[in-house]
């Protein structure tokens, strides 16, 4: 159930986050969703993709620092709560959120997150023992 | 006012004929006491007896940091340890630091040397001298200690760190003198212009060393402050401050050449340059007991001039330094060697990293910025994993060379990649 995120290290510095998009292009690896975090003198990009090894490789070949993580993608229904309740599940055990952002919203009154644990397998495990759907890289190429 | 009429105004015949007696009193002694000279000697087929006079001493070999290095920590003492009174260190170029020793009458040597020094600045017994060198292995607070107290005068031992203590004892005390590195000076006399100190403090005279400084650099003490500032020279290896200093005329610093022969020497081909050309400082201890140093290369670039001085003195005088003829950086009074930045980053990954030393000077204090490139290992997908890397760059550093630096990481590529000899200093400073 594990989905891979693509983090890219850049520096804040004018056309930097155009040179790693072109990159991505150009392998021809289409982008689901990103977050951009940020500090005084460097960002951290992580995405979603379509091939993430692929867009890894190539921007390895292209001189950017950038590594593969796992990460949970939790599909939820798109309604009041619904994040709450899903996540109370994870509120009473030792594991932490290290970041999150939302990935997709689907016509069918669905929404996906994208969420990296503090202890990958162990959150997996009980989310899914909550009834949580989790998405593979697979399933993930094709929404 | 010259400390010691006798031995800073002989004839220049008179101090070749007392540089010839020593030296060759040293070679016997370092020949008969220290393995690894008697070795480097008998290399050359060279014996003591070979060295009548100074103009012999081109025939002995030279003695260089890796020498020390090589000997850590107590090998190329000439006493039994029983006759050592005191041990000094600087940092080394692998983070094994230079251990110097001294005897007590090494110490009573450095003190006459930094009262001749302090004597070129004007201080007197009737002076209350602050010395805001640090204190600790590092030579510069105790040797200036030394100095002050064999003169006489109130020796206030400040060391570093508290600038507004500092300022304070300077009016309450009405401290006249002050010992310590220029860029701190300057920084003193900025913090007393915006606090309205100035005008009330007694202070006539300084002498600064330890790190290279320009001659606008001093001017501008002098303005700031309204007093007269000096540079005194020397090396831990050679004795500490007190090598050399310049007297009220400001042309060039007066060496105590009774107590240490000052060559200079074409760095690639170790000729002897012609006179008053510029070149590398070399040294050759001829009274020092504990660490006695034969042809040392200080690394120093300068020239020497024997003509005699407008103020009475004959000893000869080394001109401002021109720059070094290795890679040392000096950074707030501290020697630092690019590859001992680089082994503390090596602790950290294992792999070699790519890296660039930025040396500034901001508000008249020297800066540190290490830029590494995020590459491999060193990478996180969190923000706090790449802080957390930040930190154990800096605290790496911070115990390889003792000063603090901003880590600043960068993306691969970054650090313009040269051919052949990395570039691995950016040394903004302009100090030559």
């Amino acid at each position: 159930m594990q989905a891979k995120q693509l983090s890219v290290f850049i520096e804040n510095r004018e056309g930097r986050l155009d040179e790693v998009l072109a990159v991505i292009k150009a392998a021809n690896v289409n982008i689901m969703s990103l977050s951009l975090a940020d500090t005084s003198e460097y960002g951290l990009l992580r995405l979603i993709v379509s091939d993430p090894a692929k867009a890894d490789a190539a921007l390895k070949a292209n001189g950017f620092s950038s590594m593969l993580t796992d990460v949970l993608v939790v599909r939820l229904d798109n309604k009041v709560g619904s994040l709450q309740s899903f996540l109370a599940a994870l509120a009473k055990t030792d594991i932490n959120l290290e970041y999150m952002y939302g990935l997709t919203i689907e016509k069918e009154g669905k929404a996906s997150l994208v969420i990296k644990a503090s202890d990958f397998q162990k959150a997996s495990a009980i989310l899914l023992k909550s009834g949580a759907e989790l998405l593979t890289a697979e399933e993930i190429a094709k929404l | 006012m010259i400390w010691n009429e006798k031995m800073e105004t002989m004839s220049r015949e008179e101090m070749r004929a007392l540089q010839s007696e020593r030296l060759a009193a040293t070679v016997k002694r370092v020949y008969e006491n220290v393995p690894a000279y008697r070795a480097k000697m008998d290399a050359i087929g060279l014996k003591p007896e070979d060295i009548k006079s100074v103009d012999d001493i081109t025939k002995l070999p030279f003695t260089t940091k890796a020498d020390l290095r090589d000997n850590y920590p107590f090998g190329l003492f000439a006493v039994p340890q029983d006759d050592i009174v005191r041990v000094h260190a600087s940092s080394g170029t692998t983070g094994k630091p230079t251990v110097v020793g001294y005897t007590a009458k090494d110490i009573e040597m450095w003190s006459e040397c930094v009262a001749r020094c302090m004597t070129m600045a004007g201080i007197t017994k009737k002076d209350i001298v602050q010395v805001a060198y640090g204190y600790g292995l590092f030579t510069g607070g105790l040797g200036a200690h030394y100095g002050a107290e064999h003169i006489g005068a109130v020796t206030v031992p400040m060391g570093t760190g508290n600038t507004q203590k500092l300022v304070t004892l300077m009016k309450d005390f009405g401290a006249t003198a002050i010992a310590c590195t220029p860029s701190y000076l300057l920084h003193i006399s900025e913090v007393m212009k915006e606090s309205g100190d100035l005008s009330q403090i007694k202070l006539k005279a300084a002498v600064c060393g330890a790190e290279p400084w320009t001659e606008e650099m001093r001017l501008q003490i002098e303005k700031n402050l309204n007093i007269h500032a000096h540079d005194i020279y020397g090396l831990s290896e050679v004795m500490g401050p007190g090598v050399a200093c310049d007297c009220e005329y400001h042309e060039g610093l007066h060496v105590c050449e009774d107590y240490f022969i000052p060559e200079i020497i074409s760095p690639t081909t170790l000729e002897p340059v012609a006179p008053g050309e510029t070149g590398e400082l070399v040294f050759t201890t001829i009274s020092k007991e504990g660490l006695p140093l034969i042809r040392y290369r200080t690394r120093d670039l300068t020239s020497i001039t024997y003509d005699k001085c407008k103020c009475g003195r004959t000893t000869c005088r080394i001109s401002r330094f021109k720059g070094r003829s290795d890679d040392m950086l000096i950074i707030r009074g501290v020697n630092v060697f690019p590859s001992q930045v680089e082994e503390a980053l090596l602790s950290i990954d294992g792999v070699s990293p790519h890296y660039l030393i930025i040396v500034d000077r901001v508000n008249n204090l020297d800066t540190l910025e290490i830029m590494v490139e995020v590459d491999g290992k060193f990478f996180s997908d969190e923000i706090k994993g790449l802080e957390a890397l930040s930190v154990k760059i800096g605290k790496a550093v911070q115990q390889m060379i003792g000063l603090n630096a901003k880590i600043k990481l960068v993306e691969p590529r970054t650090i313009e990649r040269s051919m052949g000899k990395a570039v691995r200093v950016n040394d903004k400073r302009k100090l030559i």
